[in-house]
């Protein structure tokens, strides 16, 4: 289950949608995930902020809880940016349920198949890039 | 003082409203996130977008006279229209987009007072309705070399003491914050401000609401800092967005004759081989 460069299941779901469609397309469903962007879980504490960023990026939080050995992400994400909301849709998705394991042997560079580099340019995925790496820094803390 | 330089420059929300059917009017909502256009709209309203409409799709630079000719013409933008900006964030990049259309020497532009945030407060429309008009012929003219700065003329700004404003946070200024991790792209190699720039954040000139401050706040705030009118400014942030508002508020607001927007800012300064910086809390 934890060969070095697979996915958990989910998402390689979700990224194979992406791939297969086209241009504008990937955007319409990068949307779909933004819009359903779940409400974040009134049981848990409200998280603090991921990182400090620059005030012209999006501030994301984030929180996890772990049942059964299996991790679940939530996040924070502003209503007024789309964008990283359907990042951070989609991420939560595709990882419910994953090990650490799992989500540690994703590959940095795995939305780069999706193809929204094509659509958005490539520097709007560093909220991609920084919710991965978020992702992974708190699931290293459960093999700890 | 007691109105602003300009006033014919910012349109209220109301305003906006009044003229959503008239057709001399053209509103573009110009955002930094790329689908927050999509996820609804003023009625009437058409996109543009900071990094995939405005600048070159090579280069580091923004369209060329050519190519924001084709723009404008896909936009329905004739040579006459009244072009109302809004957006997201405080309006950073409605005015990054007012800027670059004055760059190419649109007469007619206006920014609606408060942006989006304003409108969607107020509880007024959004639409997700797809909309076309018909293509125009435009001609541009320029560029207005005069509101742009570039890398060698910091340079020369810095070396005869003229004004900087540097109108990223504090932290950015100190060089405390550089970039997040996972985001290096965006970021720069080194930290700090360009030596002699003083410290005013962006977000001083505008209020809760993102309106702009009053004609004799902003006055205070920017002569308190000795950027008066007599001088020649360059304003510059990280990517040159947020320093398009400071320019807006220092030439249309307060009626300063020479200013310009440095639009490279710490993200082509702070990667520059020997370019002199100072860290901390500067002058």
């Amino acid at each position: 289950m934890t060969d070095s460069n697979s996915l958990p299941a989910r998402l390689e779901e979700i990224v194979n949608d992406f791939e297969v469609c086209e241009g504008r397309e990937k955007l319409e469903m990068l949307l779909d995930y933004a819009r359903s962007f779940p409400p974040f879980p009134g049981h848990l504490q409200r998280p603090d902020e991921m990182e400090e960023v620059p005030e012209c990026m999006t501030p994301v939080q984030m929180a996890a809880e772990v049942k059964d050995g299996a991790l679940y992400y939530y996040f924070l994400v502003p209503e007024e940016s789309p964008t990283v909301r359907g990042y951070a849709a989609l991420m939560m998705e595709g990882l419910k349920g994953s090990t650490p394991e799992q989500v540690l042997a994703i590959p940095a560079d795995f939305y780069l198949r999706m193809g929204l580099q094509h659509v958005l340019t490539a520097q709007r995925l560093n909220g991609m890039a920084a919710i991965l790496a978020h992702v992974k820094r708190r699931a290293a803390t459960e093999l700890n | 003082m007691t109105a602003y330089a300009h006033p014919e420059v910012l349109v209220d929300t109301e305003w906006v409203a009044q003229h959503l059917n008239d057709p001399q009017v053209r509103l573009v909502e110009s955002d930094e996130d790329a689908l927050l256009y999509e996820t609804g709209h003023i009625p009437g309203a058409v996109k543009v977008d900071w990094f995939t409409t405005l600048q070159h799709p090579v280069r580091r630079d923004f369209l060329t006279k050519e190519e924001f000719e084709t723009l404008c013409s896909s936009l329905g933008i004739a040579n006459d229209t009244t072009v109302v900006f809004y957006g997201d964030k405080s309006n950073w990049f409605a005015v990054y987009a007012f800027w670059l259309f004055e760059y190419y020497g649109h007469q007619d532009r206006r920014v609606m007072n408060g942006g989006r945030a304003k409108w969607v407060s107020e509880g007024r429309m959004l639409t997700t309705t797809p909309l076309a008009y018909p293509p125009t012929t435009y001609h541009a003219t320029g560029p207005a070399k005069d509101i742009r700065a570039f890398r060698d003329d910091v340079m020369r700004h810095l070396e005869s003491r003229q004004p900087l404003v540097d109108v990223r946070s504090t932290k950015e200024y100190t060089g405390e914050l550089l970039h997040m991790p996972g985001y290096p792209q965006e970021g720069a190699q080194r930290g700090g401000h360009i030596p002699g720039a003083v410290s005013i954040p962006w977000s001083q000139a505008v209020q809760e609401d993102g309106t702009f401050k009053s004609p004799a706040a902003l006055r205070d705030l920017y002569q308190a800092h000795g950027i008066t009118p007599d001088k020649d400014t360059i304003a510059y942030c990280r990517i040159g967005e947020r320093s398009s508002l400071t320019w807006f508020v220092l030439k249309y607001l307060l009626g300063y004759p020479k200013v310009r927007n440095y639009d490279g800012s710490w993200t082509e300064w702070g990667n520059l081989v020997g370019a002199p910086i100072e860290k901390g809390e500067g002058a």
